[in-house]
């Protein structure tokens, strides 16, 4: 579904990514972890198409189509979510408005009819009860006086209701206390957990990996994946931490 | 007035003086007096040229006027407000300019009496290499005490080619007043429009989501809301 080949990417014309490799197949869960500064959200961001984050090498494929020539919006049309490590407020936009523009830009993009305002709620309202989140907070303006947990709630409200093929998720498990991450981790896996989709979780902890079990995990450190094994090697960096592993 | 003015004189130095020569003279200000007590409100949508209102709201009197200013070259509302005793005047504004257009909404709201109070609340958005201005002026007279005045001016910038101005002025003779005054002049969030990107929405539209919103506040409880919304919006995508 993704496969990434000797990715190099910069941020104000410093090199962050160097030479990154990462395929990753349909019905899998992968998780990236490594220390601060590795390029964990920098490797997120890139592969979004976030402004300022400069591909200098290398290539990237989702579903064998150039992931970097498409827009961020194509990106996303083409069934890519990008989870945000620190969601955007947008003062004056309700997150119902906002996602049902998303979602029927997105419809539109496939030469889909755009849903119906009374569809449009049926599905919100099952995927807000999913992440057991009010729908009077989707009423409101998106992540606007929102608490860390809520934003990422709202983070994986929108992944339901947009659908996407594969998720990346940078840092989703931060801010989050114990009841928020077990109910994010279940809606992660109940949204995700699917043979023709699959998921990059970015995160520095074991903890989210308890309730979303990877498939694959892999150690990420100055702009390289360096390791890569199964969910033990989560443990084994819980336990030895990442210098352990990189010696 | 019946010389055209010059650049030097402070109600037009941000006018588009080439565009108001075609218009001079202007004609007198439409003059509302509103009764002890009595309730006005006002919706304007201009499409161009110089309109001017002049309104005198009596003791008690209450008045309420949103305006939408845009133009294909030159839009100029001109409100001249007189408050007496306890009256109460909103203004709400917003005004969209783009390519070579020039947009200014000139206040001058006068408390000429006691416990009276006046919010205006304006709105621009300003792209290409247009001019939005605002010039807001509150004058309290000696001994209208109990005034509560209040001016929130701010503008977006779609490109680094656009201007706008935002000159709020005080001229404050009473003692016990209160007058606030906020400009800010800014341009998109580009966090914002990226996070709006990354869940597919097309550019143009997010920057229309951001702009609609930004706006919005301006038209909160205005008679005519949903006209002048509606009006609004289609003179935003017509911009963008």
């Amino acid at each position: 579904m993704l496969q990434i080949t000797n990715l190099h990417a910069s941020v104000a014309d410093k090199p962050i990514l160097k030479g990154l490799n990462l395929t990753i197949n349909a019905g899998e869960i992968h998780a990236i972890m490594g220390p601060n500064g590795a390029g964990k959200s920098t490797l997120g961001y890139t592969l979004g198409g976030r402004p300022g984050y400069e591909v200098t090498d290398g290539s990237a494929t989702f579903d064998g189509q150039d992931l970097l020539a498409l827009d961020p919006h194509e990106r996303a049309a083409a069934g890519l979510f990008l989870g945000f490590q620190y969601p955007v407020e947008i003062p004056g936009v309700s997150n119902l408005q906002f996602l049902r523009e998303a979602l029927n830009s997105q419809r539109k993009f496939h030469d889909l009819p755009p849903l119906s305002g009374a569809e449009f709620i049926k599905l919100a309202r099952e995927k807000a009860a999913l992440l057991k989140m009010d729908m009077e907070m989707l009423k409101r303006p998106v992540n606007v006086g929102f608490s860390g947990g809520e934003k990422k709630r709202a983070e994986m409200v929108q992944m339901g209701i947009l659908n996407p093929k594969l998720a990346i998720l940078d840092e989703t498990d931060s801010g989050l206390d114990i009841d928020a991450l077990r109910i994010c981790g279940e809606g992660i896996n109940s949204i995700m957990r699917k043979p023709d989709k699959a998921v990059l979780l970015i995160t520095h902890y074991q903890r989210l990996l308890d309730y979303v079990k990877p498939d694959f995990v892999h150690v990420l450190a100055a702009g390289r994946i360096i390791r890569t094994g199964g969910p033990e090697l989560a443990l084994e960096l819980e336990e030895g931490g990442y210098e352990g592993v990189a010696a | 007035m019946t010389a055209l003015p010059t650049r030097k004189a402070e109600d037009w130095r941000y006018a588009d003086l080439a565009a108001l020569e075609k218009l001079w003279p202007l004609p007198d200000a439409e003059a509302v007096t509103v009764a002890p007590g009595d309730n006005f409100a006002r919706a304007i949508i201009n499409k161009g040229g110089v309109l001017r209102l002049s309104l005198t709201l009596e003791a008690g009197a209450r008045g309420a006027v949103h305006v939408l200013n845009t133009a294909d070259t030159y839009a100029r509302i001109e409100i001249e407000v007189t408050l007496k005793e306890g009256a109460d005047f909103t203004l709400g504004g917003v005004q969209l300019a783009s390519g070579e257009q020039t947009a200014e909404i000139v206040t001058t709201v006068r408390h000429i009496e006691p416990n009276a109070t006046s919010r205006q609340m304006i709105r621009s958005v300003a792209g290409g290499t247009s001019t939005a201005s605002v010039l807001g002026k509150v004058y309290v007279a000696k001994g209208a005490d109990g005034t509560d005045g209040s001016q929130s001016v701010r503008a977006m910038l779609l490109d680094r080619t656009a201007q706008a101005n935002a000159r709020p002025e005080l001229e404050i003779y009473a003692d016990d007043v209160k007058c606030a005054h906020g400009c800010a002049i800014g341009e998109l969030d580009a966090n914002g429009l990226f996070y709006l990107a990354a869940r597919g929405i097309e550019p143009a539209r997010a920057k229309a989501l951001m702009l609609q919103a930004f706006i919005a506040e301006a038209f909160d409880g205005a008679g005519e809301e949903d006209n002048l919304t509606a009006a609004a919006q289609a003179a935003l995508e017509a911009l963008l």
